[in-house]
């Protein structure tokens, strides 16, 4: 049985998916949907056990070996992003069940288990897929659901976002298209291990190099990279609140992972970083991106427009880690991946739980709110400190590898730069707390109770995991850092 | 030299208008219209590259040794699904938004968010109107 | 001919027409795929661009209004200087491509010969797309189905599952044009001689995909644009007497579950997901009943989907 493991893992929820839509009676669909969503979490520990120390599986669909047939293919780093989508997405499931009954007539609520498991189902799909077309059907999967997801949020804004995001994904999965189209076109495969060792005897050629400006530009806007991050903020603002939470800590992020596999593996980093240069397109961009999308976030009122834009700047700190080519900078990359998804999904979630009982997510609105609801603000404090770097806290693990990649460089102004970003984070966070905490209660809000259990316990979940990987690291930056030197080809 | 290639540069000619009309209109139906051209641009390109002088289609028969390569064929055949999935699920997007504002042109959209924004109003929410 | 066509959708700032010549761009493109040796995809092309996406989008403006607004020039640099260059990445890569129809490039020589070669060996049907799509590369083709399921549960989710509970009689979809159309005599006896003949070449093409071009997805195409023609002629009401929407929108899983129920059933006896082969005790019968169950369970979905998704707009143009 465990050799079939990586088919059960993807299968678990992507069967759950249409057998949940045939069901009438919303909670019994939210059952199925998250009994499936927490074995295939147990599925991915399971992977990632097996993979534990640098090992691989290989799987082949349908039996045929690859390159002919497709491949499915399991090392360490995709085992950790399997364990976040799987794990965090079950969390966030499981208080889906409460913050969707006030925004959508019960009936409804089976099908969106069934585009939320959809979506999760996609994302796993291309965490472990190791062919490059099977990439884009997955993609295709999981920007199909997250629009529809978007779509349904309660403001009508929720419409245009959701259609604009429609536009610029569709682009960037046709750009992804034409790229893989593009490295078929010199190698004839699309296995991405034969296409690693196929590769570099292209390096020169035109349509190889075209290809590679092609992915580039299309999992840029897939990931939201500083300056193709304008779909975000509104997605994420008008999204139906549970719901950004599951979007801010998955889909960007495996978004990211497919980068980080093309760019390392499939391309390779001789031709990305040294023919192509690529890390002088990123580093600034991703520079400019952080400094500006922090300062945007310190002068927004609303909490879920404040948070967006806090991820365009984390992300482009999991960029930067990236573009800077060295060991520390790509573990802080993959480990902030991770953290980031954690902390976020936290935030998100906690935000949720407060718009459940107040309704609004302006800051004004949510004055007092520490008094009237003190765990969910708890755990928010908590998380809070995390996204800014606080010691003791995930955050504070991430960006400590980040700045020491800064130094190897010798780039001082490169970690005061970051320092400073971080201090804007404590300046946003700090108008949270100070409006949760030292602001009255608003009358009109003095009845508002704390949130069921239902949904504080998944909160504190998250809440509790960001300190216990803020003292363990094993999981997170311990693989990260293995993870980064297979991936530079240094040591092992 | 360059006659191998026209066919290239005509699919690109045709991918980029594509991509012009998605850029460029403000009409969300009329978005979709150019994705669609976009994407088959994109698939020409694919099929041409499997396409073999002399071969014939790649079903087996008696006596035929060159056949085109089948395999972008399978390739394009689930990305034209995949097209027409997202057309639809981004028309539907039209059609709500359509019921939400009374237009689908993103120019008069924003007049209306943007006179929503100045008078602080709170923003209509989009009605549930699915039974 | 295909640019021309392009430009004049650019310009049109009727969308009636734009979607028009939309479909006759899709025509025009799928004459092209079939001259590329390419006859399945043509056939879908003809299916999917110049049907069923077609009737979507004129579903959809009868909705939304036909007329768009004219470009200004200020907001036309931007996307010119973009389209320009990225034209010109294209362009600077496709000096380097291989020449077009040679038989010796890269993609010829690498992966492909094994189709060519062992798939009537090893797999069994005579058309090697067949093969390669259900077979060889059938995990990508349980998530296309995948992508058509998605589609499905968001314009379902969007705007509702085109049932309304009142049964009265209802005029026919705007969609067909200004007249109702179940006046005009013609109209009606054409169709009624021709939507039999399309849904049994639907089931024709749905079974014979193994040897000739057709298949489960455009077999499904085809059923559904038979069933959505004679919406379109006798109106919403009768065609969901005919496919009550309220079953109907139980098979879009229906099929997804048979395909995958293959790769389970073929995971328990001992092999890996959708390997056919251990089916039967002949491996080639076995991939013989995997490809036959799953191009099924494709169709099914295909058709549903399609059909439901057409319903979903008619019923909100009312």
């Amino acid at each position: 049985m465990s050799n079939q493991l990586p088919a059960i893992v993807l299968l678990l929820t992507l069967l759950a998916a249409p057998l949940c839509s045939m069901m009438r009676n919303g909670d019994h669909a939210w059952k199925l949907a998250v009994s499936s969503a927490w074995l295939s979490v147990v599925a991915a520990f399971a992977l990632l056990q097996q993979v534990w120390g640098g090992y691989e599986i290989s799987y082949h669909m349908g039996g045929w070996p690859p390159p002919w047939g497709i491949e499915v293919r399991i090392d360490e780093l995709s085992a950790l992003v399997l364990v976040l989508v799987t794990l965090f997405g079950s969390i966030v499931l499981s208080a889906l069940r409460e913050s969707l009954r006030p925004i959508m007539r019960s009936h409804r609520h089976s099908l969106y288990y069934t585009t939320f498991l959809l979506c999760m189902a996609s994302l796993i799909g291309i965490t472990i897929t190791g062919d490059a077309f099977n990439v884009f059907v997955f993609l295709e999967i999981s920007s199909l659901s997250t629009y529809a997801l978007i779509a349904r949020g309660r403001d009508r804004r929720a419409l245009t976002a959701s259609f604009r995001y429609l536009i610029m994904g569709t682009i960037g999965a046709t750009f992804i298209l034409i790229a893989i189209g593009f490295i078929y076109m010199v190698t004839g495969t699309l296995n991405m291990a034969d296409l690693a060792e196929r590769l570099p005897a292209h390096a020169d050629n035109r349509v190889v190099q075209a290809s590679f400006a092609f992915f580039t530009i299309g999992i840029a806007l897939k990931v939201a990279v500083f300056p193709l991050h304008y779909w975000l903020p509104n997605s994420y603002t008008y999204a139906p609140k549970a719901t950004t939470a599951f979007l801010a800590a998955t889909a960007t992020k495996v978004s990211l992972y497919v980068m980080i596999r093309f760019v390392f593996d499939v391309y390779g980093i001789e031709f990305s970083f040294q023919q192509m240069q690529l890390g002088l397109l990123l580093v600034p961009l991703s520079i400019a991106g952080f400094l500006i999308a922090s300062l945007t976030a310190v002068f927004q009122n609303d909490v879920k427009r404040l948070l967006a834009w806090s991820s365009v700047a984390q992300l482009s700190y999991m960029v930067l880690g990236l573009g800077l080519l060295n060991i520390d900078g790509l573990t802080a990359s993959i480990t902030h991946m991770f953290n980031h998804a954690m902390i976020k999904a936290g935030l998100f979630l906690a935000l949720a739980a407060m718009i459940y009982r107040v309704e609004s997510s302006k800051l004004s609105d949510l004055a007092g709110i520490g008094r009237t609801m003190p765990y969910t603000t708890a755990a928010f404090v908590i998380l809070g400190l995390g996204l800014i770097g606080v010691p003791l806290t995930a955050g504070f693990v991430s960006k400590w590898y980040l700045i020491s990649a800064a130094l190897e460089k010798d780039w001082l102004w490169l970690a005061v730069l970051l320092i400073a970003s971080s201090l804007m984070a404590v300046v946003y966070i700090g108008k949270i707390i100070d409006a949760a905490y030292f602001k009255p209660v608003s009358a009109s809000h003095a009845q508002v109770k704390e949130v069921p259990p239902i949904i504080l316990i998944p909160c504190w979940t998250f809440a509790l995991l960001t300190i216990y990987f803020g003292i363990d690291t094993r999981l997170s930056a311990g693989l990260a850092g293995r993870v980064a030197q297979t991936l530079l080809g240094v040591g092992s | 030299m360059f006659t191998g290639l026209f066919n290239y540069w005509v699919v690109i000619i045709i991918m980029m208008s594509g991509l012009y009309v998605v850029m460029s209109s403000s009409n969300l139906i009329k978005k979709i219209i150019g994705l669609n051209i976009f994407q088959t641009a994109v698939f020409i390109l694919f099929i041409s590259m499997g396409k073999i002088s002399g071969g014939t289609a790649p079903i087996l028969a008696e006596g035929i040794t060159a056949y085109s390569n089948p395999l972008p064929h399978v390739l394009i055949l689930t990305a034209i699904v995949v097209g027409v999935a997202t057309t639809a699920l981004g028309l539907a997007i039209a059609v709500r938004v359509h019921e939400a504002y009374g237009s689908v042109d993103e120019i008069e959209i924003a007049a209306i968010d943007a006179a929503d924004f100045d008078q602080e109003t709170p923003a209509k929410p989009a009605e549930d109107t699915t039974s | 001919m295909l640019v021309a066509t392009v430009f004049v959708i650019i310009r049109l700032e009727k969308l009636m027409s734009a979607v028009m010549m939309m479909g006759f761009f899709s025509l025009l493109s799928s004459c092209i795929f079939m001259v590329l040796d390419a006859v399945d995809v043509a056939f879908t092309e003809a299916a999917v661009g110049a049907g069923v996406s077609t009737i979507f989008f004129l579903a959809a403006i009868a909705i939304v209004g036909r007329t768009s607004r004219p470009v200004k020039p200020n907001k036309m640099i931007v996307p010119l200087i973009t389209c320009l260059g990225t034209g010109a990445i294209l362009i600077y890569a496709s000096f380097d491509m291989p020449r077009f129809g040679i038989n010796d490039a890269p993609i010829h020589q690498h992966v492909a010969p094994r189709y060519l070669n062992d798939s009537a060996g090893e797999v069994g049907p005579p058309n090697v797309v067949t093969s390669v799509l259900a077979s060889y590369r059938g995990y990508d083709t349980f998530g296309e189905v995948g992508v058509v399921f998605t589609a499905f549960i968001g314009v379902f989710l969007l705007l509702g599952a085109g049932t309304r509970k009142s049964g009265k009689e209802r005029p026919a979809p705007p969609n067909v044009g200004e007249g109702s159309m179940r006046q005009k005599v013609v109209l009606r006896e054409v169709s009624d001689l021709v939507i039999a003949p399309v849904l049994i070449f639907a089931l024709y093409v749905q079974w014979h995909g193994d040897f000739g071009p057709g298949g489960g997805f455009q077999a499904g195409v085809i059923f559904a644009s038979g069933i959505i023609l004679y919406a379109l002629i006798y109106g919403i009401v009768p065609a969901q007497k005919v496919m009550p929407p309220r079953k109907l929108a139980y098979f879009p899983a229906i099929g997804l579950l048979l395909y995958a129920g293959v790769g389970v059933v073929s995971m328990f006896k001992g092999g890996n997901f959708l390997n056919y082969s251990v089916l039967a005790h002949d491996p080639l019968h076995g991939q013989h009943y995997g490809i036959l169950i799953i191009e099924l369970g494709v169709g099914i979905t295909v058709a549903a989907v399609m059909i439901n998704i057409f319903f979903s707009f008619s019923e909100r143009s009312l």
